[in-house]
């Protein structure tokens, strides 16, 4: 007769339930994983229910002849489950370490149930202990490689959001005005672009504005959308915008996306845009020397 | 649409508008680790622009994979919803054609930045698009 090799396992997940997850609770508690600081023991142990639930459904139908691949459909609740609870730690800043820890953590007190229902049968008690303990190691591994990925994520996203904070308008000399531009232009941040500068236009009474894209590294057609239209607005209010900083790369770009920039003056770098707008309000940049003739 | 997917080297959920942004971080990861060209990269990375904010803004949101395939080696990347699809596609590629009073220049510029272009649509079934550079 041959046995499934985790039936013992599975049976102790559906008739025991309840001591699996209080056992790994209280371990976690003991090494130190459980983190009360961020944490009720209330939301872990839910946490902990949730994700027990979803690995013990998945061990009942699992061919275990076959490697651990925790991408497999049968793993899709429980990859769910862990998405779900990763995302809350990443957010309350746990460390991957601790993570797969809280994971491992499961195999000590199945370990000890195990092998307290299987005291007559060494041999099943040794395949159902190792099978078990390859699951959860391949669990392990999963959830660390997840959640460095969702941390990196993380990270990626505070670094978007802290460069698309401002946009300051910035007088650069009288009737000449500068936004520089970094980032990504969403369109939120188009929005605000365009009040701040036309309000500052009618501040400063301006002549000129430099919108300057040094900073911004892709001018897709809604990008391109949005800057003409600041720019016809900008007209609208009686001045005039150059548009600065468009890169070669950028510009073919916008060739072949088909972007006509029309009347708007464009210029490659902010200096060549500098000397347009003093040529316009009637200034020019020259060597003290010069002056002095 | 083409071969079965194989796993993806990444992939991206396309939920709101700055979901567009991550994915064109992504993309562009993905091209730095092959050693892409800065200009192959911007091309790529702005048609990826591109689809991907149709797939929210007309699509209702979707998902983006990426994909490293060899010999030659590219960056491949699908985008996929399940929005109301597009009846016409010949009239969407055409430049200038657009349900949503914008550029529609998006389908048509995504095209012709990018080696390889593939459309799949049914209407109220869903858009998927394939696209394929060297790196
Ligand atoms: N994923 C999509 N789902 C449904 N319709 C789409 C999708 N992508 C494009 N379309 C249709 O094709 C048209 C042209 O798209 P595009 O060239 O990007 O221009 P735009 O986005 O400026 O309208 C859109 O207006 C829309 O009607
Ligand atoms: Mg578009």
């Amino acid at each position: 007769m041959t046995v499934a090799p985790t039936t013992e396992v599975s049976r102790l997940l559906r008739e025991d339930f309840d001591s699996v997850l209080d056992a790994w609770f209280a371990t976690q508690k003991r090494e130190g994983v459980r983190r009360p600081d961020l944490f009720s023991d209330r939301e872990s142990r839910r946490q902990l229910a949730d994700l027990l639930r979803a690995f013990s459904e998945a061990l009942a139908r699992i061919d275990l002849d076959a490697p651990v691949d925790i991408e497999a459909e049968i793993w899709s609740d429980l990859r769910l489950a862990l998405s779900e609870i990763t995302l809350v730690r990443t957010e309350r800043g746990v460390a991957p370490w601790e993570m797969t820890a809280f994971v491992l953590a499961l195999k000590q007190p199945v370990f000890e149930m195990l092998q307290k229902r299987l005291t007559g049968t060494p041999e099943q008690l040794l395949q159902e202990a190792a099978n078990f303990g390859r699951i959860v190691d391949a669990f392990a591994m999963h959830i660390n490689e997840y959640f460095i990925a969702e941390r990196d994520e993380i990270i990626e996203r505070q670094r978007a959001e802290m460069m698309e904070l401002s946009t300051p308008v910035v007088q650069l000399w009288e009737r000449v005005l500068t936004i520089p531009l970094i980032g990504t232009l969403d369109s939120m941040r188009a929005q605000e672009v365009m009040e701040n500068l036309l309000n500052a236009i009618v501040e400063h009474s301006a002549e000129v504005v430099i919108v300057d894209i040094t900073g911004v590294r892709v001018v897709d057609t809604q990008v391109a959308q949005h800057l003409l239209r600041t720019a016809a607005a900008v007209r609208l209010m009686g001045a005039e915008a150059i548009i600065s900083g468009i890169s070669p790369k950028i510009a073919q770009t916008m060739v072949e996306l088909g972007v006509d920039v029309g009347e708007v003056t464009t210029r490659p770098t902010i200096r060549a845009a500098l000397d347009e707008a003093f040529r316009r309000v009637g200034f020019r940049i020259g060597r003290v020397e010069d002056t002095r003739v | 649409m083409s071969a079965p997917p194989a796993r993806p080297a990444a992939s991206v959920e396309l939920r709101q508008e700055r979901d567009i942004a991550a994915a064109r971080i992504a993309v562009s990861k993905a091209m730095d680790a092959m050693g892409a060209r800065a200009l192959r990269k911007t091309r790529f990375v702005t048609a990826v622009s591109e689809i991907a904010r149709n797939a929210l803004d007309h699509g209702g949101g979707g998902v983006i994979e990426i994909h490293r395939l060899e010999r030659p080696l590219r960056i491949m990347i699908r985008c996929r919803d399940e929005g109301p699809g597009i009846a016409d596609i010949d009239r969407a590629m055409t430049d200038g054609f657009s349900t949503a009073r914008s550029m529609g220049k998006g389908l048509g510029g995504a095209r012709r930045l990018v080696e390889a272009f593939r459309i799949e649509s049914r209407p109220g079934v869903g858009t998927t698009i394939e696209m394929e550079a060297r790196p």
